[in-house]
């Protein structure tokens, strides 16, 4: 299996066998991503993080990642400081980054830019979520913490829960469980409801979804519960969001319904979705969900531009 | 005696078997009229023929070139196009799409990186399917629903 020097632009660059080969790589990487030991596959190496627009989970564990694999990380968190403010192309951007670096992540506000940037740099382009776009390392990281968590994806009954319709990273996931063979229940508001070529897709691969606006009921089975924000700057009509945002919150009151080992995820940030106090209950995972993201990533870093494999 | 509807051309390109109906989308793709067109331009709708309704389109003096008989195929995917030299069918082709269309359609979706113009780009769509024609963006993936909408 191949991945040096891949771009990983969508999900669907990888096959389910390499999903597979990933998934395992990123559990050897967790005493590393912890500290615990030492590794410096990276080392010499330079990471460009390009940020067009904010975040803190993704940025701070790929740079987590880079450093914890003996490489360095240049780039910014902020466009504001860069020439982009003087009208330059993300073209120009990234042929800049390609120069400097040897591996380029990329975060950007409009949909398609990484596929873009792929096509102007000569190093491997790793998407970081483009606008409402693809986000494939999120998804790679929410499979590996199901995996962790349950010992695999097949068989579980997974809920997506929330903006099923604007939140295309949620498509990916759908797209990624029903390959790995999982029984999935979409519940969002009537208006959100997951788009029907998502849901064809996952029928393809022998899944047949449930859509339901009834939490309460989709909880009683549940393995797994995911739970989205209702992004507001996904949405094209501010009067839409009025509509729906706040429909569905997770508290100790909902769970009595749910299953012991039930695990609710969540790829952060959360507003009001998920009541704090659900913290403390053995339920919450998206605390260790987002650590998740730095083995999965230093997997793909080191799989895709390491010096040696670990 | 059987009345022709439209005369034969001497020379120029004969679009036949277009979807019926869509005869005036493949005109306005062409860019006819135009301002600097001087072709002699005839359209047939809702002709009857063995395979049902369809339009015509006869262009005098201008012969269709690969990027343009590409265009028609999106909106009338079983399109002929017959290049007419002397009023003899010199050359005579089905439209196909190929498997990529650049810079042809424009994508539908706003903030879409293709739509930006400082970008040294030009849109790229991939065929999903030939008939009925079903495209995808190369770059953001989204499908436009009205292609014909969508022609650059």
């Amino acid at each position: 299996m191949d991945f040096r020097n891949r771009d990983v632009v969508s999900i669907k660059d990888f096959s389910k066998s390499e999903m597979d080969y990933i998934l395992r790589y990123a559990k050897k990487m967790i005493p590393y991503a912890r500290g615990e030991r030492h590794a410096d596959v990276m080392h010499g190496k330079i990471l460009a993080s390009l940020f067009f627009e904010p975040s803190t989970r993704t940025r701070l564990s790929f740079e987590c990642a880079m450093n914890r694999l003996g490489g360095r990380v240049i780039g910014f968190a902020d466009p504001g400081a860069t020439s982009q403010r003087k009208g330059e192309s993300l073209a120009d951007t990234i042929r800049m980054a390609d120069a400097y670096s040897d591996i380029i992540v990329i975060r950007h506000p409009q949909e398609g830019s990484a596929r873009l940037a792929a096509e102007f740099a000569a190093s491997p382009i790793l998407n970081a979520g483009d606008g409402a776009g693809r986000h494939p390392t999120q998804c790679l990281l929410d499979m590996f913490t199901i995996v962790m968590e349950k010992k695999r994806i097949k068989g579980n009954r997974i809920v997506l829960l929330g903006d099923l319709k604007y939140g295309r990273t949620v498509h990916s996931l759908a797209y990624a469980l029903s390959l790995f063979g999982a029984e999935l229940v979409f519940v969002s508001p009537e208006s959100l409801r997951m788009p029907k070529e998502v849901i064809e897709e996952c029928r393809e691969f022998g899944v047949d979804p449930v859509s339901t606006s009834n939490l309460e009921r989709a909880i009683r089975d549940a393995d797994v519960l995911y739970v989205t924000r209702i992004q507001k700057e996904r949405f094209p009509d501010a009067a839409e969001y009025n509509r729906v945002v706040g429909t569905y919150r997770i508290d100790a009151d909902l769970l009595r319904h749910a299953r012991e080992d039930l695990i609710i995820m969540h790829p952060l940030p959360r507003v009001t979705e998920i009541d704090p106090e659900v913290d403390k209950t053995p339920h919450a995972v998206y605390f260790k969900q987002a650590f998740n993201g730095v083995p999965v990533r230093m997997a793909l870093l080191s799989l895709i531009a390491g010096g040696r494999k670990i | 005696m059987k009345e022709l509807k439209i005369q034969p051309i001497r020379n120029g390109t004969v679009i036949d078997h277009i979807t019926a109906g869509q005869a005036v989308k493949v005109l306005h793709i062409l860019g006819i009229p135009g301002s600097t067109s001087s072709s002699i331009v005839s359209v047939a709708m809702n002709v009857r023929s063995r395979i049902g309704r369809k339009d015509i389109v006869k262009v005098e003096n201008r012969e269709l070139d690969r990027h343009e008989v590409d265009k028609i195929a999106l909106i009338a995917p079983k399109a002929t196009i017959n290049i007419i030299r002397n009023y003899e069918v010199v050359e005579k082709h089905r439209v196909e799409l190929p498997d990529e269309i650049v810079g042809i359609v424009r994508c539908s979706n706003p903030t879409c990186i293709s739509n930006s113009p400082q970008e040294p780009v030009k849109s790229k769509f991939l065929v999903i399917s030939k008939d009925p024609p079903r495209i995808k963006c190369y770059y953001c993936e989204r499908e436009p629903e009205d292609i014909a909408e969508r022609i650059i």
